[in-house]
């Protein structure tokens, strides 16, 4: 187990590494330069250069470069070429719309995708599963940008029981709460019509199995059967997709946001590349590839304690 | 909070027995782009402007809302017989919102550093002309030029030129203290900038006593927002095909405006075929100007002849010189000697009268036969590639700021035109300070350009404006980007 979690560790490491490079250059290589932006039409050479010199942008690249990765193992991201204020602090203020956003997303596509991938596999064939087999075509087939669209039409324009979008701040955590439903089943149902699909033929891959039969022989009714031997097997593909979904839900969240104007990551990002803020776009990306090669680390973690024979193995 | 609200409730209690209805005193005004920083004086980014010019910040002369320029900061001042030294008096009783007194000394501070050799203004041109600046008295300040600028009372009006002070300018990136009506209370980025009313603003007192900025940037959005009375007003709403749609509803108002945005089809004029004044001619008339507002903007927006804003007094109507006519482009064309036509760059920016407009105006010339290769870029890559790089053939943009015909004057700027005889008229144009005289010569400027054809003068960008139909006050046009709050009240 020791060594599985060194060389976990290990990888994990060289990944980040190899991500922060990667994210550097193709930011920086970009066109555009973040002092012109700034200063418009109108702006001299010689302020547009004086303004270079004041955001350290006249230092060569790999110098940095170094200063960034230094900096970030310390947790300074540095400063923002345009908002002029601590990258740690603008992304830590995003995280506590996209990270609650991302999580309520996803409890909410698994509490729909569990029930339901249950109910259809041990109903397999029956109008009930044709039925959750219909309805999650139609989720995966519905853009969530197109359903968030429609859920503002419906709840906020028309019913005005949510407001169209925004975001009012942690004060007072039942209205945070509240800003964040549509977004969340906007984000959740695409997301929850996939793990129902996923949920559903791995149980019935499981179903088929020798030691399936077995419980059955033994008296267990087909209920039972699947809750007590057929869940636990079939969670590891299931796992898989969340691990996934996750990442995509904190990266992916973009288009939501703005259908939303939520203050999230997303919308962070979007707005420094349009203003050219290298900093805050690279210090962003790399908090998200670390987001996503975390939470993969971790999904192997349960891989492993879910499934005996992975720990076994190493 | 619980002490603060009870005060609140107090006042409106006794605003309540004078008037029959407390009117609301708070409004929430939505705007598209959010400002980069809250410092107007060292960034182009007009959602600066949009949000603190006049709230938030003052100068020594504002703009009021008809563009005309008005006394600010100073009450008076005096223009010595030669126009080379203006002596301002300053109004008595000023104070920053940090509670710090604003003084000549303040006055000095605010120009020195926007003139200073590693000033970040990006309008540094605006200060060119001052020589020195001098502390008389508290109150009066004294600015001499090295040379006669009729326009100086009008370039200190600008956001740019706003009135800072050495105690707070450190953190005015993020905690921006001015002397407006309006106090900086709160920014969240991405999301809002709360401000409250002054209580010791030296002028007439707003009707406001809270006031929220919010930015959605989404069109789809915006109309969510506003449909959904999330926000009471959207300052320039970005979905013209939406306003009928308001326009029908009776809790809305939509006021259309006009800026000082010119939307022009910016041509390379160092760059063959069209550093030839022919093709320039041939492109203008290709250009049915009527089909672009009607197809790209939904009908919004002035035609316009020249670089000039329309509704100028000095705007000259020159829309003759380049009439939608097909035929006579094509004479033209063969005149220069490019009768099958040619192939070309056409660089767009990511606004929608570019994104649109640039379809249409790509189908019109190739009416004439001439191709063009469309390319869709960022705004920072446009800046680099055309307007640094002039990498281009043609480009369409709007320029926003007021009263920019300037630009023609410098001939490294991306369009390359810099004309002797153009430049000799701004030079004279800036000496002179008798406006009869100015007037002649700001006709002279756009007849000039307008007979070169540096360009293609497309149309004056239209600003709408969607608000509760109970809100009184609102700006109509923009002459310089601004959401002035000072005047605005809910009418019940």
């Amino acid at each position: 187990m020791l060594t599985y979690l060194l060389k976990r560790l290990t990888s994990l490491v060289i990944s980040l590494l190899v991500a922060s490079l990667v994210i550097f250059l193709v930011v920086e290589v970009a066109p555009g330069d973040p002092a012109s932006f700034m200063l418009g039409l109108n702006a001299q050479p010689d302020t547009v250069a004086a303004l270079r010199t004041e955001l350290g942008l006249d230092v060569p690249r790999y110098a940095r470069y170094f200063a960034w990765l230094s900096g970030m193992i310390s947790g300074d991201f540095g400063m923002s070429y345009t908002y002029r204020t601590p990258v740690a602090q603008m992304i830590a203020d995003r995280f506590w719309v996209s990270m609650p956003l991302s999580l309520m997303a996803l409890a909410l596509s698994t509490l729909i995708a569990f029930p339901a991938g249950l109910f259809a596999a041990a109903r397999r064939g029956s109008a009930g599963d044709m039925g959750v087999m219909g309805t999650t075509q139609l989720g995966v087939a519905i853009p969530n940008f197109w359903f968030a669209m429609m859920l503002v039409l419906v709840f906020a324009i028309n019913l005005r029981w949510f407001s169209a979008g925004g975001f009012p701040g942690w004060d007072d955590p039942l209205l945070a709460l509240k800003a964040l439903t549509l977004p969340a089943i906007a984000l959740a149902l695409p997301q929850a019509a996939i793990l129902t699909r996923v949920m559903r033929s791995a149980l019935l891959d499981i179903l088929g199995e020798d030691f399936m039969r077995t419980a059955r022989a033994k008296g267990l009714s087909a209920r039972q059967a699947i809750w007590r031997h057929g869940l636990r097997n079939a969670l590891i593909p299931v796992l898989t997709i969340i691990g996934l979904q996750f990442s995509f839900l904190l990266a992916g969240a973009i288009i939501i946001e703005q259908v939303f104007f939520l203050p999230g990551l997303g919308r962070l990002v979007f707005q420094a590349i349009t203003q050219r803020d290298l900093i805050v776009v690279e210090s962003v990306v790399m908090l998200l590839v670390f987001a996503v090669i975390v939470v993969n680390f971790a999904v192997d973690l349960t891989y492993a304690a879910v499934d005996p024979r992975l720990r076994a193995r190493t | 909070m619980k002490r603060l609200n009870l005060g609140a409730f107090a006042a409106i209690s006794i605003c309540a027995g004078a008037a029959a209805h407390a009117a609301q005193t708070d409004i929430t005004v939505a705007m598209q782009l959010e400002p980069p920083h809250l410092d107007p004086t060292s960034a182009a980014a007009g959602a600066i402007d949009s949000v603190l010019y006049s709230n938030v910040f003052e100068g020594l002369t504002r703009f009021d809302a008809d563009g005309a320029v008005i006394p600010g900061l100073a009450k008076d001042w005096e223009i010595s017989e030669n126009g080379l030294t203006y002596t301002f008096h300053l109004q008595e009783g000023v104070t920053f919102h940090d509670g710090t007194e604003f003084e000549a000394s303040d006055v000095k501070f605010s120009l020195d550093r926007a003139r200073a050799e590693d000033s970040t203004n990006a309008q540094k041109a605006l200060f060119e002309s001052m020589d020195t600046v001098e502390v008389v008295d508290p109150l009066t300040v004294r600015v001499t030029l090295s040379q006669p600028t009729g326009a100086l009372l009008f370039n200190l009006a600008w956001g740019d030129a706003v009135m800072v002070a050495p105690e707070s300018i450190d953190d005015i990136k993020s905690r921006p203290i001015g002397t407006g009506a309006f106090k900086f209370v709160n920014w969240v980025q991405g999301d809002r900038i709360e401000m409250e009313r002054n209580s010791a603003y030296w002028g007439d007192a707003p009707a406001l006593e809270t006031a929220t900025f919010r930015f959605i940037s989404d069109p789809t959005a915006a109309f969510a927002s506003v449909m959904a009375e999330d926000v009471d007003a959207f300052v320039g709403f970005p979905a013209p095909e939406n306003l009928p749609q308001f326009e029908a509803d009776p809790r809305f108002q939509v006021i259309v405006g006009s800026t000082e945005g010119e939307t022009i089809l910016a041509m390379n004029n160092k760059q063959p075929p069209f550093d030839n004044p022919l093709v320039r001619k041939a492109v203008a008339h290709a250009i049915d100007r009527q089909a672009i507002i009607d197809g790209a903007m939904f009908g919004l927006g002035t035609p316009i002849g020249t670089h000039f804003a329309p509704h100028n007094p000095n705007y000259v109507d020159l829309i003759d010189l380049s009439n939608f006519d097909p035929e006579k482009s094509r004479q033209l064309l063969a005149e220069a000697g490019l009768a099958d036509g040619f192939t070309t760059t056409l660089k767009l920016p990511p606004p929608s009268y570019a994104r649109r407009g640039g379809e249409i105006i790509a189908a019109q010339l190739r009416e004439v036969g001439i191709q063009t290769e469309i390319t869709n870029l960022e705004w920072a890559q446009w800046l680099e590639e055309v307007f640094r790089g002039k990498n281009f053939g043609l480009s369409i943009v709007s320029h926003t700021e007021p009263m920019d015909i300037g630009i023609y004057a410098r001939p490294d700027y991306y369009f390359q035109y810099g004309k002797p005889d153009f430049v000799t008229i701004m030079e004279t144009l800036n000496a002179e300070t008798d406006p009869d005289a100015r007037s002649a010569l700001l006709k002279d400027a756009q007849r000039m350009i307008a007979e070169d054809h540096v360009n293609g003068y497309l149309f004056q960008l239209a600003f709408p404006t969607i608000a509760n139909a109970k809100i009184d006050g609102l700006w109509e046009n923009q002459p310089t980007q601004a959401t002035d709050l000072t005047g605005v009240r809910w009418t019940e």
